[in-house]
C-alpha cells in the first residue's frame, strides 16, 4: 500500500498540514516526515512505478534506479539536517516552504518523464523563493525576486524545450538527450529552429534550462547573488537542492557530453578569484559551491562510468560537508549578528563546538584524506587524467589547491580565529549542534569507511581511494596550498577583508539593462514628444485651411445639403472618438 | 576581569604553528625522497602522466597555483570588480 504512495508526497502534503499542528510539535514533524518519507523511499522496489495516463501521455512518478536513489537519500538526509538545524525556527511559512522545497526536490530526481520533471523543477524554484524572502528585509527581497525570474525562467526554457523534443518525436521519458560535444553544441545553435533540428533544439533549450540550475559560467550569478541573502537556516536547505537537481538532470539528460569538461573545469576555477576577495563569509560559501558543482560536471561530461559514479559520490558527499559549512557560518551569523569576514574573527573562544565542526566541514570541501571530499573527488580527478584530458587535469588541480585555500582555510580562518574582533557570544544552540554534529559525523565516517556510499553508486565500483600516491599527492597539494597562504599571511600581501561588494554577472542586469531600458525610455520620450508636437502643428494648418475654404464664411460653404453635412459631423466624430479613445 | 588568555593569543605560538605547517611540507615529500634514494623502500607515483611523477610535483604545483590564485585576485579581480558596499542600492 505505501508503495502506492508517489516519492516525497509524504514531505509535500505534510507540510500542507503543518500550519494546523501548534509550536514544537510542528518542528517535531519538520524533522520527522523526511524521515518517514526516507523510509519509504528505502523501500521502494527498482522499476518504474505509479504510472498515469493523461492524454496520450505517460507520466511516471516513480523511477527507482541506483541514480535516482543515491541522489534521492542524499536529498532526504539534507531534509532531516536542515529540519533539526532549524528546529528553533516557528515561522510557518518557512518551515512548510522548506519542506516542499526538499520534497519538491525528491519528487523531481525519482520523475521518470519530462512533465514530471517539469512540474517538480518549477515547485523547487517556487517553494525555495520563500527562504530567501523570509529574511525580511529590502535586499533580501530584491534578490529574491531576480532569484525567482531566472529560475522560472530556467523552468520556461525546460518546457519549451520538452515540446519541441517530444513535437519531434522525441521520448517523454526522462532519459539520455544527447551527448553535446562543442561542435554539436555549435551546430545546435546555428540550426536552432530548423525544421529537421527541432529534436536538437528542444535538447539545447534543456540543456540550458539545466545549466541555469546548474550555475554553468555566466549563468550562475543568480546562486552567489540570492544565497547569502536567505535566512540563517534557508541557505542551508538551499544549499542543497536546486543545484545537485541540476547535475542529477545532467547525469540523467547528457552524460559523456564533452562540452560538459571544458564548462565544468571553468566553474571550477573562476568563482575561486571571487572566493578570495569576498567579504560576507556565506558568499564566499556560495562561490565554492559553484566551484564544487564544476567537479560534478566534469564527471558527467568525461561520462565513463568511474567520473559518473564520481559526480553522484561528489554529490552526495558535497551536500554535507556543505550544508555543514553553511550551518556553521549561519550559527555565527545567528549569534554575532555579523557575517563579514571584516567584523569576525577570534570566536573559537566562543563557539568552539561550532569552530571544530565547521573544521571538518572545511577539511572535507579541501579533500583531507580520512574526510568524504578526498574519496569522492579524487574519482571524478582520476577520471579525467584516465581520459586524457591534460588541461582539464591541471586545471582540476588547481581548483583542489584552491578550494582549501579559499574555503577550507579561509572561512574557519576569518570567522574563528585571525585577528580577535572582541566579539563574545553564547555558543550556538543545541539543535544546531546536534545537526552539524550528524553531518561533520557523515564527513568522517564516510571519509574513513567509503565502502557502504560506493555501494550506493549507479555503476560498480573498482576504485580504491587510499593508495599511497593518493594520499601522498593530495597532502603535497593541500599542505604547500596551507603553506602559500600562511606565507602570504605573514608577508602582508594576503589581501585584507574589505567592506565591498565585487561586481559579477548580476552587473548586466541590475546595472547596464536597467540604464539601458531608462536611456530607451528617456530618450524614446522626448521623440515622441516631438513628434506629436510635429503632427499637432501640421493638423492645425490643415484644419486652418479646410476652415478656410469650407467653412461657414468659405467659397465652398455655399453648396451644402443638411443631410451630407450631417453624415460629415458623424464620420468626424466617430474619427474623434477613435482617435481619442485610449 | 581578565579573561582566560589562550593558546593562540601569544603571537610566539601562531609562529610555531607556520612552522609545524613547514615541517609538514618536508614531511610529504619525505616518501618520495626515499624512494629515490632506496627505490625498494618509499613511494613510487603510480600516475597517468610523466610530468605528475616529477618530484613533489604536487607540492610546488599546489604552491604556486595558490600565490597566483591570491595576486590575481588582488591585482586583477579587486582591481577591475571592487565596488562600494552601497554600489546597487
Amino acid at each position: 500500500m505505501i508503495e502506492m504512495l508517489p516519492p516525497a508526497s509524504i514531505m509535500i502534503l505534510g507540510a500542507l498540514l503543518l500550519p494546523l499542528l501548534p509550536g514544537r510539535l510542528r518542528s517535531g514533524a519538520v524533522v520527522a516526515l523526511p524521515v518517514l518519507s526516507l523510509v519509504h523511499i528505502a523501500g521502494l522496489p527498482l522499476g518504474e512505478h505509479l504510472q498515469l495516463s493523461i492524454f496520450d501521455y505517460t507520466l511516471t512518478l516513480a523511477r527507482v534506479d541506483k541514480l535516482s536513489l543515491v541522489f534521492g537519500y542524499v536529498f532526504h538526509l539534507a531534509a532531516i539536517l536542515g529540519a533539526i538545524y532549524s528546529f528553533h525556527v516557528q515561522d510557518r511559512v518557512q518551515q512548510v516552504c522548506a519542506l516542499i522545497y526538499g520534497g519538491a526536490g525528491v519528487a523531481a530526481v525519482f520523475a521518470g518523464d519530462w512533465i514530471t520533471l517539469f512540474v517538480y523543477w518549477e515547485l523547487t524554484a517556487i517553494s525555495s523563493v520563500f527562504l530567501i524572502w523570509a529574511r525580511k528585509t529590502e535586499r533580501a527581497h530584491k534578490a529574491g525576486m531576480r532569484y525567482l525570474i531566472i529560475q522560472i525562467g530556467s523552468g520556461v526554457l525546460l518546457l519549451a524545450g520538452i515540446v519541441l523534443h517530444v513535437s519531434a518525436g522525441g521520448s517523454l521519458a526522462f532519459d539520455k538527450l544527447a551527448a553535446f560535444g562543442w561542435r554539436e553544441l555549435g551546430l545546435a545553435v546555428t540550426n536552432f529552429g530548423a525544421a529537421d533540428a527541432a529534436g536538437v533544439s528542444g535538447a539545447l533549450l534543456i540543456f540550458i534550462a539545466f545549466g541555469i540550475k546548474c550555475a554553468f559560467p555566466f549563468l550562475h550569478n543568480w546562486l552567489t547573488d540570492a544565497y547569502p541573502e536567505a535566512t540563517v537556516t534557508g541557505t542551508v536547505f538551499l544549499s542543497a537542492f536546486t543545484t545537485k537537481l541540476a547535475v542529477y538532470a545532467l547525469a540523467r539528460a547528457f552524460p559523456g557530453s564533452a562540452a560538459l569538461v571544458g564548462i565544468g573545469a571553468a566553474m571550477t576555477v573562476f568563482p575561486i578569484f571571487y572566493a578570495v576577495i569576498e567579504n560576507d563569509l556565506r558568499r564566499v560559501l556560495a562561490y565554492s559551491l559553484n566551484n564544487q558543482l564544476g567537479f560534478m560536471v566534469v564527471g558527467i561530461g568525461v561520462g565513463t562510468e568511474m567520473s559518473l559514479n564520481g559526480t553522484a559520490a561528489h554529490a552526495f558527499c558535497h551536500i554535507l560537508y556543505k550544508a555543514l559549512l553553511f550551518m556553521s557560518m549561519g550559527a555565527v551569523l545567528f549569534r554575532t549578528g555579523k557575517i563579514n569576514g571584516s567584523e569576525l574573527g577570534g570566536l573559537y573562544k566562543s563557539m568552539p563546538w561550532t569552530a571544530a565542526f565547521c573544521i571538518v566541514g572545511a577539511a572535507s570541501i579541501s579533500g583531507f584524506p580520512l574526510t568524504n571530499g578526498f574519496i569522492s573527488k579524487s574519482m571524478i580527478i582520476d577520471g579525467a587524467a584516465a581520459g586524457h584530458y591534460t588541461v582539464t587535469l591541471l586545471v582540476l588541480l588547481f581548483a583542489s589547491a584552491g578550494v582549501f585555500h579559499h574555503s577550507g582555510i579561509k572561512i574557519p580562518f576569518f570567522a574563528f580565529f585571525a585577528h580577535d574582533s572582541g566579539i563574545r557570544c553564547k555558543e550556538a544552540p543545541w539543535n544546531m549542534l546536534v545537526a552539524m554534529g550528524i553531518a561533520a559525523f557523515f564527513c568522517l565516517a564516510i571519509g574513513f569507511f567509503p565502502g557502504p556510499l560506493y555501494a550506493l553508486l549507479p555503476y560498480s565500483v573498482d576504485y580504491v581511494p587510499y593508495t599511497a600516491t593518493h594520499v601522498v599527492t593530495q597532502l603535497q597539494l593541500l599542505l604547500f596550498s596551507a603553506l602559500a597562504f600562511s606565507v602570504l599571511m605573514r608577508t602582508g600581501i594576503y589581501p585584507k577583508e574589505l567592506r565591498a561588494l565585487n561586481l559579477d554577472t548580476d552587473w548586466v542586469y541590475r546595472r547596464l539593462l536597467p540604464a539601458a531600458v531608462n536611456r530607451v525610455r528617456v530618450r524614446g520620450g522626448r521623440l515622441v514628444e516631438a513628434m506629436s508636437r510635429a503632427f499637432d502643428r501640421q493638423l492645425g494648418r490643415a484644419i486652418g485651411g479646410i476652415y478656410r475654404h469650407h467653412g461657414p464664411e468659405g467659397l465652398f460653404a455655399r453648396s451644402w445639403a443638411i443631410g451630407g453635412s450631417v453624415i460629415w459631423v458623424c464620420i468626424l466624430l466617430l474619427l474623434c472618438l477613435i482617435v481619442y479613445y485610449r | 576581569m581578565s579573561e582566560k588568555r589562550y593558546w593562540l593569543d601569544d603571537r610566539r605560538n601562531v609562529t610555531k604553528v607556520f612552522y609545524a605547517i613547514v615541517v609538514l611540507c618536508a614531511l610529504t615529500y619525505l616518501p618520495e625522497l626515499v624512494g629515490r634514494v632506496t627505490p625498494s623502500l618509499g613511494l613510487h607515483k603510480h600516475l597517468h602522466y610523466d610530468w605528475e611523477g616529477w618530484f613533489g610535483f604536487h607540492g610546488w604545483y599546489g604552491f604556486i597555483g595558490c600565490v597566483m590564485l591570491v595576486l590575481v585576485a588582488k591585482y586583477v579581480f579587486r582591481t577591475l570588480l571592487m565596488r562600494d558596499e552601497s554600489y546597487y542600492d
